[in-house]
């Protein structure tokens, strides 16, 4: 500080200043970016499981993203391994699937074909079973299980059920 | 204060005060052009003009066009295209112009790689011309969110995802980016705003820096020729003009330029009354709907070649592919090692390199409109798989090349 100049120290000081005024306006203008309260507040979907048919895939929507529910048929549910399983939803006694209906890749729609019993994702050719579990690249990752709660022959997507606090448990969701 | 006396007439008056006799001269009629240059040289005009096109169209669509998720579409295909006199005549040129841009970009990028016209002090030309042509990308991404049909929907959804990152899950960023968990109307609004105010903004001050990254260097000509302006002005203003290698920018080089951009119009125009089909997606005349993905996504042709360049890899390796492919070409003034600035074809093993490089990038773009499925998906990686392999190969064939 003993050699610099007095414009030096002006120099300094107006730098301080604007440093300061240049973080505040980049906290405000992230802010300023992040999804409303009002579209963070309306997050929850009710879905009726009751007349819900097997092999037959019905599309939901949740948060505006698409919501896949399978009910699997009691060959699907015999046949399919321990990981599978993991990932079922059970209500009333059946088997469901349900997760986001968007690829792990990049997020299109695959679509479901219900004589192979697997999705196809038709942007960049991935493939998913039954379960949602990924079997073919270049989705990285399984379908993913939205918050949810068993309530009689209905989910509550969006809030967090025991059901659902089980699965994040033993790592099935994140 | 400056000394000013009674003007004699107007442009006295002007002249002591903004001194335009003197701006004249130093943008116009004494900055200096090379005699030894071709059509390809008119590009830059052609990109200028074709700019102008696109802001003016924009700037009549802008007064209809609504940017709500409700009514987005019907502003553009109702309002725009069926009520609005002559509203066709501007959505037509402003979609064959952001896609014909891209054409006069990649021949005007060409050019300059086949010439060599990114080195020795010409790196920043290089340089601001590809931060161009990024910007251009955005501002052609945002553009195609605008109409709020299905391609623009899952364009939209497809592009933003790409920055959670791939295995890093970066869901917020995505979500921040869009403002809602899937794109909504927080999303088209600030990408309408960035279409018509920021970025176009960027753009102009991009502008602003490529033409001044000339002043120095000097534009290149056909045979990489080193010339000495000083000389070569004052050969030509002291009366010789057929001895000097150079002439006026304005008005005689601008009158090859604009016969240039004469030809191009009619092309143009031709494309835009005619033909102007290939730059309006049929899939995009379906307003956007979150819960149905079209059957195949692509984006338009001239993002392609980069697309292949994602497709064919697993998530991770796929994206960071995908990120080097975007900003590869910025590094060509310092992986190119060899001092010779002159035509590809005088340059050796470089002009293998060239030709190689153009046919890739061809076959990546039409692998990347087919589906991926069997023998394209093949077809496609060992694309991407060149295009890698060329990069690398670049500094290591210039180093060996032969100083011309």
């Amino acid at each position: 500080m003993e050699k610099s100049s007095r414009r030096g120290f002006m120099g300094k000081a107006f730098g301080a200043v604007a440093g300061v005024g240049a973080l505040g306006s980049l906290v405000a203008m992230k802010q300023s970016w992040d999804p409303l309260p009002s579209v963070a507040a309306a997050g929850f979907t009710e879905i009726d499981l009751s007349n819900v048919e097997e092999n037959k895939l019905i599309v939901e929507k949740w948060r505006g993203k698409p919501i896949f529910v399978l009910k699997k048929t009691a060959e699907m549910v015999a046949n399919q391994g321990e990981t599978e399983l993991a990932r079922d939803i059970i209500v009333d006694g059946s088997h469901f699937m349900i997760t986001i209906g968007l690829c792990t890749h990049l997020g299109c729609i695959p679509a479901y074909r219900d004589a192979k019993k697997d999705f196809l994702c038709a942007c960049h050719g991935g493939e998913f079973n039954a379960s949602g579990i990924h079997t073919k690249s270049p989705p990285p990752s399984p379908l993913v299980i939205p918050p949810f709660k068993v309530a009689g022959n209905t989910v509550v997507l969006g809030e967090e059920g025991p059901e659902y606090q089980k699965m994040k448990a033993d790592g099935v969701v994140a | 204060m400056a000394k000013f006396t009674k003007a004699t007439s107007i442009k006295d008056w002007l002249n002591q005060r903004l001194a335009i006799e003197k701006v004249e001269k130093v943008m116009a009629s004494e900055y200096w052009i090379p005699k030894n240059i071709n059509f390809l040289w008119a590009m830059g005009m052609v990109l200028a003009i074709t700019f102008g096109l696109l802001l003016i169209s924009g700037i009549f669509l802008l007064m209809y066009y609504q940017p709500n998720v409700e009514t987005a579409f019907d502003s553009v295909n109702y309002t725009i295209m069926q009520e609005v006199g002559f509203g066709w005549l501007w959505r037509h040129v402003h979609a064959v112009a952001a896609s014909v841009v891209f054409l006069i970009i990649y021949i005007h990028m060409l050019t300059g790689i086949y010439y060599g016209s990114y080195k020795k002090g010409r790196e920043m030309i290089w340089i601001s011309g590809m931060l161009l042509f990024v910007t251009f990308s955005a501002e052609a991404f945002s553009g195609y969110m605008l109409p709020w049909g299905q391609m623009s929907y899952w364009a939209g959804m497809v592009i933003t995802n790409l920055f959670s990152a791939g295995s890093l899950e970066l869901n917020g960023v995505v979500e921040w980016i869009r403002g809602d968990y899937v794109p909504g109307q927080a999303f088209l609004n600030r990408f309408f705003m960035l279409h018509v105010l920021l970025l176009p903004l960027a753009i102009i001050a991009l502008i602003g820096i490529h033409f001044a990254a000339l002043r120095i260097p000097h534009v290149n000509n056909q045979d990489g020729e080193e010339i000495d302006f000083d000389v070569e002005s004052k050969k030509y203003l002291d009366g010789d003009k057929a001895g000097s290698k150079v002439i006026r920018f304005a008005n005689d080089f601008l009158s090859k330029d604009m016969f240039v951009v004469s030809i191009f119009l009619m092309f143009f125009f031709y494309l835009t009354f005619w033909n102007y089909g290939f730059a309006m997606d049929p899939v995009n005349f379906d307003p956007a709907d979150g819960l149905v993905t079209p059957a195949h996504i692509y984006p338009e042709w001239y993002f392609l070649w980069s697309y292949e360049i994602l497709r064919p890899f697993s998530k991770d390796l796929g994206l960071i592919a995908f990120a080097i492919a975007q900003v590869i070409f910025f590094a060509l003034p310092f992986l190119d090692r060899s001092d010779n600035v002159a035509p590809a074809n005088r340059r050796g093993a470089f002009a293998i390199w060239f030709w190689l490089m153009v046919v890739d990038l061809i076959v990546l773009t039409a692998m990347g409109k087919l589906p991926p499925e069997g023998a394209f998906n093949t077809i496609g990686l060992i694309a991407a798989l060149v295009f890698f392999a060329l990069w690398i190969a670049l500094p290591f064939i210039t180093k060996s090349e032969k100083k011309l």
